[in-house]
């Protein structure tokens, strides 16, 4: 390991006997916590479901169950009806990151390529937003949506309920704005003599370009709208188009349902994220560095 | 191309120079204030649904709710316009109190394990040569399950009596607790809950930070005789000190917005769980439904937190 790499303890003294010895013993002690404290929960969730729930609730736990019942995983899906909330789940994301995604990007490249009088005024408006904590506008936003203005419509229990509101993402904009602004104008300006117009250069050479930051932006999108709870349960009054989390919330306090079908019904409500973050891993993590080094 | 399309002109005339005015300068500048509205024309086109997005859901319901503070509104008459007896009415709430001193409970106790321990554990990792990758993964995978998930997981975790805690507490012969429902426990339990699944995001902006410290500050202060204690103390808290401000607004931000694990674990009546999110809850869609002291609470919510929001703009938007 070359100097500039080297951090708070030197190579050396980590290869010396007695730095050695410590070295592995934290590593392995550290290696042990982890996996009790962050997959051990896990574990217990996706192997609890197979258990009875008599063996579920015994003293003293079983690591593995006695017999097993892979049936409590089709049974929340059918009786727990946890397959119409995750198909609900994915329409709200996948919708509402279309919609952010086309909102966001067409204001970005106003902002920064095309720069109308009163850009600065519109994105500092923009950005004063995040400054609002969510949770205080959490009222009036309800009512907004119960009766939006001008036009005077009602999206409660409809999927623009959630689209709409998430659509003004400045956070967005602002990650956007910042990455437009590096391509060169250059490449613009040259594209436009060839006679393109401002969607094709949109289009056909700053989208390419800005790949990275889109599918960054598309994550956290789609992982923010998995993860919403409040929001959803307060406009979503329908129990029959509700998303998997307030599903659970309200199965959870019915009271009818076993502790093993609830534990599959958890498993199977965490199965798309998580297999996101393994296949997306890197500029997940990558992406929140960036965020944590440039804010 | 051979055909130009009428609304790339602007576009073309932009990269050729001034070969669009063989007229008169007059009737040039006639064409470039035409150009120039057509150009803002077109960039208001693109930017319309986002200014419309952003009117009707951020901007007018800041305006609505503190309108709506200072009014009662049953929303089928005419709202009144009540002056501040909605902010009386909410400083009046023997839960007001409450509410916010559980929410500094869970703010400060919240900061406590998910600010501090994170730094110890990037700290380490970040001394590791081995499995790295692997310590980034554990550790941010709770955050990625929806927060539901995480609290109902640990809501059966926390069961008195069948629970998986209890289990193994009395297994190894320490006294069992009542977890989410004696007063003690209740707001540490939701805290525990809490920074199980979200530490993860602060260790790896921690981590990001440790790997932008340079070796050679550290090489320097061995070098001087420093020990690892102090090259922590002089070396990597001075180089952590903008992230780890940066961490901390977005960490009393989020944790005062406290609302699915008191709402989950411990339900919205519970008085030493209710926060001050939940009190606004209770106010507009339950026990109350009274918006204008919903509104009334969210304005002071937002006058606390609106501080710290700004100052963390501030600092991020500097530090670009």
């Amino acid at each position: 390991m070359s100097a500039t790499t080297r951090s708070l303890i030197s190579e050396a003294d980590l290869r010396r006997g007695h730095g050695r010895l410590i070295y592995r013993l934290v590593l392995g002690a550290l290696g042990v916590a982890f996996v009790l404290a962050f997959l051990g929960p896990l574990y217990w969730m996706i192997i609890g479901a197979f258990k009875t729930p008599i063996e579920l609730a015994q003293t003293p736990p079983t690591i593995l169950p006695t017999s097993w019942h892979p049936q409590t995983y089709v049974d929340a899906w059918n009786r727990l009806e946890v397959g119409r909330y995750m198909i609900n789940t994915a329409f709200y994301a996948l919708g509402g990151w279309l919609i952010q995604l086309i909102v966001d990007v067409a204001a970005a490249y106003a902002l920064s390529k095309l720069r109308p009088v009163l850009g600065n005024v519109v994105l500092g408006g923009m950005l004063a937003s995040l400054m609002l904590p969510a949770a205080a506008l959490l009222v009036p936003a309800y009512l907004t949506v119960a009766e939006v203005p001008i036009f005077g419509v009602n999206l409660l229990s409809t999927p623009w309920a959630l689209w709409l509101p998430g659509a003004a993402n400045a956070f967005n904009i602002y990650v956007l704005k910042r990455f437009f602004d590096q391509i060169p104008n250059d490449l613009l300006d040259s594209a436009g003599i060839d006679g393109a117009g401002r969607l094709r250069l949109l289009w056909h050479i700053i989208l390419p370009l800005s790949r990275p930051v889109l599918a960054v932006v598309s994550i956290f999108a789609i992982i923010g709208s998995w993860k919403d709870f409040l929001w959803p349960l307060l406009v979503l009054q329908d129990p029959e188009g509700q998303t998997i989390s307030v599903a659970l919330s309200r199965l959870a306090e019915t009271g009818r349902v076993t502790n093993n079908e609830m534990f599959a019904a958890l498993a199977i409500a965490s199965i798309p994220m998580v297999v996101l973050f393994m296949i997306f891993q890197r500029s997940i993590l990558n992406g929140l560095s960036a965020g944590a080094l440039k804010g | 191309m051979t055909v130009i399309a009428p609304q790339s002109s602007a576009a073309v005339t932009r990269g050729t120079g001034r070969a669009d005015a063989p007229e008169g300068p007059g009737s040039a500048r006639a064409a470039r204030l035409r150009r120039r509205i057509g150009d803002n024309l077109q960039a208001y086109a693109f930017l319309a649904a986002g200014l419309l997005c952003f009117a009707l859901f951020s901007w007018y319901p800041l305006v609505k709710g503190i309108i709506l503070s200072f009014q009662q509104d049953n929303f089928v008459t005419d709202p009144i316009w009540v002056g501040m007896d909605n902010y009386t009415a909410v400083l009046e709430d023997p839960l007001f109190a409450t509410a916010w001193l559980n929410t500094l409970e869970f703010t400060g106790l919240a900061l406590l394990f998910g600010f501090a321990v994170p730094f110890v554990l990037a700290l380490v990792i970040n001394e590791f040569r081995h499995a790295k990758g692997f310590f980034r993964f554990a550790v941010y995978l709770p955050v990625m399950l929806p927060p539901i998930v995480s609290v109902l997981l640990w809501q059966y975790f926390y069961d008195p009596g069948t629970g998986l805690f209890n289990a193994i507490l009395s297994g190894v012969g320490l006294p069992t607790s009542d977890w989410t429902q004696s007063p003690k426990m209740a707001m540490i339990s939701l805290v525990l809950v809490s920074t199980w699944a979200n530490m993860g995001g602060a260790t790896i902006m921690y981590l990001a930070g440790l790997a932008g410290i340079p070796g050679e500050l550290y090489e320097a202060a061995e070098l001087d005789g420093a020990s690892v204690w102090q090259r922590i103390r002089h070396v990597t808290i001075p180089q952590m000190r903008f992230i780890m401000l940066v961490l901390l607004l977005l960490q009393i931000v989020a944790t005062m917005q406290v609302f699915i694990e008191p709402y989950q674990l411990t339900g919205a009546t519970n008085p030493e769980t209710i926060t001050v999110m939940i009190l606004i809850y209770r106010y507009a869609f339950t026990v109350n439904n009274d918006f204008g002291m919903a509104a009334a609470m969210s304005v002071l919510l937002f006058i606390v937190l609106g501080a710290f929001s700004a100052l963390y703009l501030r600092l991020t938007r500097k530090a670009d």
